[in-house]
């Protein structure tokens, strides 16, 4: 199945309505929707994220993208299960302990789910044992976030936890973090905007499908 | 400033403010407050020059047990190397702002013994050097560490009480606080551009955490003889602010945005605070309109903490002129507290040479400060004086907090649109969609401040707030309610 105008369209405006009429028909016509996820609907998140990163988009716009986008995964959830399809990765998000920003920490998650990641999202303040419970669980990657610089030297802990981890991904962003700041704590990257995550982690789990 | 009585939500009596106290743009004027303040060792603010206000904070670090000395010791070079500037350059005064950070609001005893390490030192340079000062203690406000955020209870909350409750013996002389209420819900509303969410969270539930928690900070003041200075609405304008310059909501969002967060920061002064203002609520023009209390504001000296558009017009009509805060990193020339100290210091000089000439000198000035920003972006076109002044008389016209908050939106709309239609405000094209969807959601807001509740208790945000923490009765019915609220 090609890319479905309509339906990139449909998210891409944040139609949700539209978006789920037009998923409705297709799964009525029998069409694959492994294909319409990946070359119509995954593909419209990415546009936005993309207009978003070259600043003619805002962060409504996203949102009401990623509404339109949940709406459709939720009328083809139950068939992408049962034909086994597994997201990109699982991976984890969180803003560190003793700091509670999550604006753009949410937004990074809902950028992640529709790209297509399984995202478990740990909420505000989260110590070092949160995050390793997640991975755990099954998280392959380790997102955090902090807004305060007394909250991001906290990052370098949870860098440490997982430095015997080659296979868990730790990225962090924040408006404090730097590049520099992450080479010195041992992470592995530093995204610097909401888009940033998707172009990051896309590269470490080309080949790797989610636990 | 003009009173009546009326009756909170939550069944408290109180006293709201019925007229603007600034009508005339002619006694609008940076230095000069309707009722000023007295407060610390021989400080008066708004009585005709304008007083530099230093905040300062750690550099990146952690703070425990463990390195406490070494927090206690960059706290005594930040505020040792700001006070012997403050002597050299001779200012007329000094406020400074200890803002606790949340690990200090956690442990009271940190947070108190800060304060009385400022304090000492405040009081050591008024004894040798007679220079004026106070200080004023801001707990950060850590109610949102629970999710939804637990406001009228609970260990965040005790903790706060107890630096209320020890800050004059501590030696603090004024209490600000930025706080929090409402900030669940308007996070969520920011980043969907959804003004409903707004009014709710500014407008409803801000408002009524604001009446709550400031008679409690006002009634500890009041035992303890020091001065309930003011909130801020830094979690909500200001957010919507740096989201703004950071390109990810529109510009007129956050200036509406702005607006739409006087009704509640007025809250504060309606239950007993006096000003100043804190210095990050960049909605301190309409207190000083309103409320005539004195004004702290910051713009361009703020920039090592946060950018901003409105770095000029900001100091237009301000009391204190603050950097809102700096880390303890070293700079070329020194540490950068005392930098920042000394960038105040000479803006304050100017400031206070042009007040000293005629009223035209001030006048000139204030006008110059306004027109270098408000022609560039309608977050700054809203903090001029003139426009100030016209909106504050809109807001007024309503009673409650919830309907004035509905004026403010309305109001701001209408000035950002006509400015732009004037040529008096430069919009981005793409924004013009957006200042017309705010106008069309402005156009469906209910009447009433029930109806509100009902859509946003039955919306998606349900969860996201309890509604008890605000006072409100989820046992009655609407119709109860609003015959609990009427007269308002």
């Amino acid at each position: 199945m090609a890319k479905d105008e309509a339906l990139f369209d449909a998210i891409r405006n944040g139609n949700r309505k539209l978006t789920e009429e037009i998923v409705r028909k297709l799964v009525a016509e029998e069409a694959d929707v492994t294909e319409m996820l990946e070359a119509s609907m995954i593909p419209a998140m990415r546009d936005v994220g993309d207009r978003f990163s070259r600043n003619e988009a805002y962060v409504p716009e996203l949102l009401v993208a990623a509404r339109a986008m949940q709406t459709g995964l939720a009328v083809i959830e139950p068939l992408l299960t049962a034909a086994g399809h597994e997201p990109i990765a699982r991976v984890c998000i969180g803003t560190v302990k003793g700091d509670l920003h999550d604006i753009g920490k949410n937004l990074v998650a809902m950028m992640l789910k529709g790209a297509g990641y399984r995202v478990d999202d740990l909420g505000v303040d989260c110590g070092t044992d949160m995050f390793k419970r997640a991975v755990d669980e099954g998280a392959q990657a380790v997102l955090c976030s902090a807004l305060l610089t007394t909250t991001m030297p906290f990052m370098e802990s949870i860098a440490e936890a997982f430095r015997d981890r080659p296979d868990v991904k730790v990225i962090i962003g924040g408006a404090p973090i730097t590049a520099e700041f992450c080479d010195r704590i041992g992470a592995d990257a530093f995204g610097s905007d909401a888009n940033d995550a998707v172009k990051i982690l896309d590269p470490m789990f080309a080949e790797s499908p989610a636990s | 400033m003009m009173r009546f009585a009326a009756e909170w939500p939550n069944g408290k009596v109180e006293q709201m403010i019925q007229h603007c106290a600034v009508n005339d743009l002619a006694e609008f004027r940076f230095g000069h407050a309707l009722h000023p303040v007295r407060c610390g060792r021989d400080l008066s603010i708004g009585t005709g020059t304008v007083i530099p206000e230093i905040n300062f904070t750690l550099p990146p670090m952690t703070v425990d047990k463990g390195n406490w000395g070494t927090v206690r010791s960059h706290y005594e070079e930040m505020i040792q190397g700001v006070l012997e500037r403050s002597v050299r350059l001779r200012v007329p005064g000094l406020l400074v702002e200890f803002e606790t950070l949340p690990d200090m609001t956690s442990n009271p005893d940190w947070a108190l013994e800060i304060t009385r390490l400022i304090a000492d030192r405040l009081d050591e340079f008024y004894i040798r050097h007679r220079l004026r000062s106070a200080l004023r203690l801001t707990p950060n406000d850590t109610r949102e560490f629970q999710r939804p955020p637990r406001l009228r209870g609970g260990i965040h909350w005790d903790n706060m009480m107890e630096i209320f409750t020890k800050s004059a013996g501590a030696g603090a002389d004024l209490i600000g606080i930025e706080s929090t209420g409402g900030k669940e819900i308007c996070d969520e509303a920011l980043v969907l551009a959804d003004l409903h969410g707004i009014v709710f969270a500014l407008g409803v539930l801000g408002a009524r955490d604001m009446a709550f928690l400031w008679t409690y900070i006002v009634s500890a003041c009041r035992r303890g003889g020091i001065i309930p200075s003011g909130d801020t609405a830094c979690g909500f304008a200001n957010t919507a602010m740096v989201l703004a310059e950071k390109k990810m909501i529109p510009s007129v969002l956050a200036a509406v945005v702005r607006v739409a967060s006087v009704p509640r920061s007025l809250v504060a002064y309606e239950v007993g605070a006096v000003g100043p203002s804190k210095d990050c609520a960049y909605e301190g023009p309409y207190m000083k309109a309103i409320a005539g209390v004195p004004i702290s504001m910051e713009g361009r000296t703020s920039a090592c903490a946060h950018l901003s558009p409105v770095g000029n017009v900001s100091q237009a009509v301000c009391d204190c002129w603050s950097n809102e805060s700096v880390q303890n990193v070293q700079l070329l020339s020194g540490k950068a507290p005392t930098v920042s100290l000394e960038q105040l210091a000479y803006d304050c000089r100017l400031l206070n040479t042009a007040g000293s000439e005629s009223g035209q000198g001030s006048a000139r000035l204030r006008n110059w400060l306004a027109d270098s920003d408000s022609a560039l972006d309608p977050q700054a076109y809203v903090l001029r004086p003139d426009v100030v002044l016209r909106i504050s008389r809109e807001i007024m016209k309503e009673k409650t907090s919830y309907r004035r908050t509905v004026a403010a939106v309305r109001a701001a709309i209408d000035e950002i649109s006509n400015a732009h239609r004037a040529g008096r405000v430069e919009i981005e094209d793409r924004e013009i969609l957006w200042l017309e969807d705010m106008k069309r959601q402005a156009d469906t807001l209910p009447a009433t401040e029930d109806e509100l509740i009902g859509a946003m208790n039955g919306g998606p945000l349900a969860d996201t707030f309890i509604p008890e923490e605000y006072g409100m009765d989820v046992s009655k019915t609407p119709e109860e309610t609003e015959a609990c609220t009427k007269g308002i």
